[in-house]
């Protein structure tokens, strides 16, 4: 048990740290990204809205072998398979996709699909704003898959993700913290004078 | 007292009243402007240039929203509880001397302040201030609600500690000028010099100061003494129960409050409407150095809201017996001494 005097001195004083600390806040820089202005930009690998490819002839790459939908953690891929005939060749291989439904308010964008498929058919690509005004619009058919990514959401806004591009791709840093870290990297430097190179 | 000055007195609570009432909505967008600051945000910057319309749109939303009542809450009282309580913050201003130079009114001249300068202005704004806690314990007991009335419990015990303290800490001013007029305080300090400087009570009074501005913390149930609205213990407090305008009601009481006990702060430590090294000041600079003085205080109390977290409510209690009450007993004995033998009376 300290004394009341002591308790007091060290009361105020952690007091001064604490408004010091706070006032060090209010006059420097926020890191708020105003964001329908601003959209942070994502890794390449980020892993967004799934994209279905094509050969580069035409045929749909995907070959209705159901192996993302059983690697899928929240089942929330549907496939029905169909033979391809001479007549009607939709894909490369024996049968193809005739359903491919992606529920997208189920999928937690795992990537599971993307390692299962034998073929590379089906990708995670970066765009992320997916909300929608109904339920039902949230079921992504094949042919949402096959085309590219709309570049408006249902209320008009834009809705392409901006991916990071190589310059960027060193840096780990996420940008909020990029200000911070060379501050410090140059204090560092200020004092460790050996460090120089 | 003629009909002249009726009108012009009417004409000049109107003025201040709703002058006041913007000021209530600035300040709620200029505390989250202020709050987000101080946790590296930007806050509300969306509505009109750098969010200033943000008020309009809160208001907006408050009165769109059903007026709804619960059905165990006790009616009369419960609709009751927030015009008192806003009734009584706005009726603190009365006594506030904002400008030291008479008003003139179409040409009727009243005196300073919203009302006639009162011989017991002081008593008159620390009560009044008081009373707003009747609407605080009678929306949460009116409420029917365990979270509201444990609010009320714990702002009625919180405003009668408090007060206590709050009233000691402005009683060396009250002694030093021998007066409790608010107009005879704001200019009490040019009648003690100290070395030929004649410096706001503040300097006086430093304990005195630091105790009155905790305790208006408590007052104006602010953090770190916002117990009577603990969110996180109590849901809103005494004003669980309430929605749209009249939770808006209680809100403008709370920031009334805040902005009240801030003119009273200026009015004894701050040294009213007087500007250092500038004795003369015109009609124009003494409203303006009142609000100055009064925004450095709203400034203070968001940073300290920005910095300190709530404190347990027995430690609450001991605080405000414990330390703030002796201290400021103290403060009011050395005082007492000053004023016998006389130090620094010019």
């Amino acid at each position: 048990m300290s004394s009341p005097v002591a308790g007091t001195f060290r009361g105020i004083k952690n007091t001064g740290v604490g408004l010091a600390t706070t006032l060090r806040a209010f006059l420097g820089r926020n890191i708020t990204e105003q964001y329908p202005e601003y959209k942070h930009p994502v890794m390449p690998r980020f892993r967004g809205r799934h994209k279905l490819h094509l050969h580069a002839n035409g045929l749909e790459k995907c070959v209705g072998c159901s192996l993302c939908a059983a690697a899928c953690p929240s089942d929330c891929i549907r496939v029905v398979a169909a033979e391809n005939t001479p007549e009607h060749r939709v894909s490369a291989g024996e049968r193809y996709a005739q359903v491919y439904e992606i529920n997208m308010s189920r999928c937690i964008f795992c990537g599971y699909c993307e390692m299962a498929c034998p073929f590379d058919a089906i990708t995670l690509g970066n765009d992320w704003e997916l909300a929608d005004l109904n339920r039902d619009q949230m079921i992504y058919t094949k042919d949402m898959l096959l085309a590219d990514p709309p570049t408006r959401d249902a209320v008009g806004m834009d809705r392409r993700a901006v991916t990071r591009q190589d310059a960027d791709l060193d840096s780990p840093i996420p940008v909020w913290l990029e200000e911070t870290v060379a501050r410090e990297r140059a204090q560092r430097s200020a004092t460790d004078r050996s460090a120089k190179r | 007292m003629t009909i002249g000055e009726v009108i012009g007195l009417f004409l000049k609570a109107f003025i201040i009243a709703n002058v006041v009432m913007v000021v209530f909505a600035m300040m709620t967008w200029i505390e989250r402007r202020l709050l987000s600051f101080f946790q590296y945000r930007l806050g509300p910057n969306r509505v009109g240039p750098f969010g200033i319309l943000q008020p309009i749109a809160d208001l907006m939303k408050l009165i769109r929203k059903e007026n709804f009542r619960p059905n165990s809450v006790s009616a009369v009282m419960h609709l009751v509880a927030p015009i008192v309580t806003l009734f009584f913050a706005l009726a603190v201003f009365s006594v506030i001397p904002f400008g030291d130079q008479d008003w003139n009114l179409f040409g009727w001249h009243t005196p300073p302040g919203m009302a006639p300068d009162l011989p017991v202005g002081v008593i008159f704004a620390i009560a009044l201030s008081g009373l707003g806690g009747y609407g605080v314990i009678v929306g949460g007991w009116a409420s029917n609600s365990k979270y509201a009335l444990l609010g009320a419990l714990r702002a009625c015990a919180q405003l009668i500690s408090y007060e206590v303290a709050l009233t000691l800490s402005l009683l060396p001013i009250i002694m030093m000028t021998q007066s409790l007029s608010m107009a005879q305080i704001a200019d009490g300090h040019a009648a003690w010099s100290m070395g030929g400087w004649h410096p706001w009570f503040i300097v006086w009074a430093p304990v005195g100061f630091v105790i009155f501005l905790l305790s208006a913390l408590a007052e104006a149930n602010r953090a770190p003494f916002d117990h009577a609205e603990a969110e996180q213990e109590l849901v809103g407090g005494f004003h669980t129960e309430y929605g749209g305008l009249r939770y808006a009601a209680f809100a403008n009481a709370e920031y009334l409050h805040l902005l009240a006990i801030s003119a009273i702060g200026v009015t004894f430590f701050l040294g009213g409407t007087s500007i250092p090294w500038m004795p003369d000041a015109n009609a124009g600079l003494d409203l303006l150095s009142f609000f100055v003085k009064m925004a450095i205080f709203l400034f203070l109390f968001i940073w300290i809201r920005a910095t300190v977290p709530r404190l347990r409510y027995d430690r609450l209690m001991r605080f405000g017996w414990k330390a703030l009450l002796p201290l400021a007993t103290l403060q009011v004995l050395a005082t007492a001494f000053i004023v016998v033998k006389g130090w620094g009376h010019a």
